[in-house]
């Protein structure tokens, strides 16, 4: 159990039977009054962020949180599938749980798989990956500005807005935290 | 190690306009509590017996403590004859740590005797407008929540206006005293005006500490507290003088706090002893100063107006 003096940014928490990650943190103490504390925390299980004040008196759980690595194996409508490299033994974490994580995952890759009571909930992606466009306007040639751009699409669907001289076929490298275009890696197709 | 220094350099000479400011109104409490004939007077720092009160932790020190406030000294003096006292200096409080807390921290207090927390709300809104005269020269300046104007009048709220309006309940009638807190951080202060001072004013008495009851409303103790730009400065009272009603509320302070595990300090008799020869009639006020030079200042931070903040774990 942690008290609640022991909170502060970052700390992982279980509150209702729930893992939560505190990302804002606020001694605070009216006069006269109890110490207490304003957080903001993230439910890790759905992602959602929600304001709480913890008294000092509370008793705040550890949550039972491991991670492991585990490789990517395959998608199957909205579950995606990972497998232990040594065991074969498969997870699966349906697209709701990854959020917008769900569009970066690359076969084959490893990634960090949090687990919460035994059970996977959440994955750390490469700050990059990279991409194919398979679907976008023609590139054009000599335009090198990054700050004009148009849509287009990667291989599941995703959305993604590239500058004017990005062909279809070419390779991009994509920022996993925000969901954009970081640069070009190769060109496909001439 | 060098790099290190550099900063501590850099941030020390950052400070130099706050920590002007904070000289100028100092200069302008002294100057309004000699006008007002106060005599300021010093009181010991290591004391053996601090206020017991439920949520505040002493630093002990030796086989004693550091203060929490100097309260019951000047106390002891108003009991002896002086009718106007003041005094700033240095007060602990172990374990509070925050944007606007530090455990050791600059209090200013005074005490008047004939008198009620009225006339101490009187002496407040003079000596902030003479603090805002001698550093923005108006009455007027911009605090990091906007603009604020002392000039205009106060904004008074009772405590059960304040919780109706904002929380939905009125903790006079009812009692919470865990809804109590959360409440009042949660929906009240963050729900207080920004553009003028704000008091919060005739708490419930489960949370009046050492203010009486109310002589026209027995169900509130004669206590305010004084927001400016949403941050709370300092809270009065119109004293307690009785000593039997004292050393009850030591009783059930000390309860709680066994209750709670938290140590429970020693009896001030001397305190106790004054209240029984006879403390007049009397109010006064508890005032942080380094809040109100981060509200006059524009500070978002305690560490923003003081030259040092020395961090020794607890």
């Amino acid at each position: 159990m942690y008290s609640a003096s022991d909170l502060r940014k970052g700390l992982k928490i279980e509150w209702e039977g729930t893992p939560f990650e505190i990302t804002e943190f606020q001694f605070v103490k009216p006069g006269k009054g109890q110490a207490m504390y304003k957080t903001r925390i993230r439910n890790l299980l759905t992602g959602t962020t929600q304001e709480r004040t913890f008294r000092e008196v509370e008793k705040i759980g550890k949550p039972d949180l491991i991670e492991r690595d585990l490789q990517f194996s395959y998608a199957h409508g909205d579950d995606f599938v990972f497998s232990d490299p040594e065991t074969y033994e498969e997870y699966t974490i349906t697209a709701e749980q990854l959020g917008n994580n769900r569009w970066f995952i690359v076969e084959d890759m490893i990634v960090a798989v949090l687990f919460f009571n035994g059970k996977p909930i959440d994955i750390t992606l490469p700050y990059f990956i990279e991409k194919e466009i398979t679907e976008t306007e023609p590139g054009v040639r000599g335009d090198t500005a990054t700050n004009v751009t148009k849509p287009a699409f990667i291989d599941n669907g995703y959305e993604i807005a590239v500058p004017l001289f990005i062909s279809q076929g070419d390779v991009v490298r994509i920022d996993t935290r925000t969901g954009k275009y970081a640069d070009r890696v190769s060109t496909g197709r001439k | 190690m060098q790099n290190r220094n550099l900063k501590r350099t850099a941030r020390l000479n950052a400070l130099k306009p706050r920590l002007e400011a904070r000289h100028q109104c100092l200069k302008a409490i002294r100057a309004w509590f000699d006008q007002q004939g106060f005599l300021e007077v010093e009181t010991p720092i290591r004391i053996p017996s601090p206020a017991l009160e439920q949520y505040i932790d002493a630093e002990p020190s030796g086989q004693g403590f550091l203060r929490t406030s100097p309260e019951f000294h000047l106390k002891r003096m108003l009991a002896a004859g002086y009718d106007r006292l003041y005094q700033i200096g240095p007060c602990f409080r172990q374990g509070e740590r925050g944007a606007i807390h530090h455990p050791e921290f600059s209090m200013l207090e005074w005490y008047r005797t004939g008198a009620t927390y009225r006339e101490i709300l009187d002496d407040t809104t003079q000596l902030i407008r003479a603090c805002a005269r001698a550093l923005h020269g108006s009455l007027r300046w911009e605090t990091h929540r906007g603009m604020i104007d002392v000039g205009q009048d106060w904004q008074r709220l009772t405590v059960a206006d304040a919780f109706q309006q904002y929380a939905g309940w009125d903790p006079v009638a009812r009692w919470d005293a865990e809804r109590f807190d959360v409440d009042l951080v949660e929906k009240v202060e963050p729900g207080l005006p920004h553009d003028r001072p704000v008091i919060l004013m005739d708490y419930p008495l489960p949370a009046a500490a050492f203010s009486r009851r109310s002589r026209l409303n027995p169900g509130v103790a004669e206590r305010w507290e004084l927001y400016l730009a949403g941050m709370e400065i300092a809270n009065a009272y119109s004293e307690l003088t009785d000593p039997d009603e004292q050393a009850m509320r030591y009783e059930q302070d000390a309860a709680d706090r066994r209750r709670r595990g938290k140590p429970v300090y020693p009896r001030d008799e001397a305190f106790l002893q004054a209240l029984h020869e006879g403390l007049p009639e009397c109010a006064g006020i508890a005032l942080g100063v380094d809040r109100l030079v981060m509200a006059l200042t524009g500070a978002e931070t305690l560490d923003e107006v003081v030259a040092f903040r020395e961090i020794i774990p607890d």
